[in-house]
């Protein structure tokens, strides 16, 4: 089980992201547990200035626009990053 | 819906980064980037975060079109901080080369070299945005 969050108010790019994550996770046969962190504060303490977010693990992958499917399969396959997060 | 949707979360066009370190010229830099936001001709944007590694600030910075280092002096910390985090910026100015000369430990400095550094970003930054094609 991977946890993935998506950044973001919750505006359609932010649901895009997270169509996107469902369709990735279910290509790649990864279980995902899908947080929407959605308050601005929230957001912040990612380091995220630009919505739509998304990280993996509590690692920030990208920011500020739609990734898409085949990166977030590339994401969901990688091993999970040591040291700290964020 | 596709990217090219527009939405409140749209990412800016242009981050300004300047070096604001221990000189004259550094406050110019930090300043002049402080008056373009204000006048909104790009956000200020973290270069402590991106030093630091900062992923989420990293990332965020990837989104923007243009990035601007304003450096006080050719040592041009700003530009190989930046450099370092693989984002190289499309516009690079260095006070010292607009005739400031750079006094190490002294922050203060004119309205009138504030005015020319601002003057030059504002140039290249016409410059540069007009090359910027319409966020699709």
């Amino acid at each position: 089980m991977k946890k993935v969050q998506v950044l973001g108010p919750g505006c359609p790019k932010c649901q895009q992201v997270a169509a996107n994550v469902a369709e990735a996770a279910k290509a790649v046969r990864v279980e995902v547990e899908v947080e929407k962190v959605s308050k601005p504060m929230d957001i912040a303490k990612y380091g995220v200035m630009f919505t739509p977010g998304l990280a993996v693990e509590g690692e920030v992958v990208c920011a500020g626009r739609i990734p898409s499917v085949e990166e977030i399969k590339g994401w969901l396959e990688a091993e999970p990053a040591t040291g700290p997060q964020k | 819906m596709s990217n090219s949707e527009k939405c409140s979360c749209q990412p800016s066009e242009v981050l300004l980064l300047p070096c604001s370190g221990g000189s004259n010229c550094a406050q110019i830099a930090h300043q002049a980037a402080v008056r373009l936001a204000q006048a909104g001709r790009g956000k200020f944007f973290c270069l402590a975060g991106i030093g630091g590694h900062v992923k989420g600030l990293i990332e965020s910075a990837k989104a923007a079109k243009v990035l601007v280092a304003i450096d006080g002096c050719p040592t041009s910390c700003a530009r190989k901080t930046l450099e370092h985090a693989e984002l190289p910026p499309q516009i690079h100015l260095i006070v010292t080369e607009l005739g400031i000369e750079k006094k190490s430990g002294y922050l203060d400095f004119s309205e009138d070299e504030l005015a020319l550094c601002r003057s030059k970003l504002e140039q290249e930054l016409d410059a540069e945005v007009a090359h910027i094609p319409a966020r699709g």
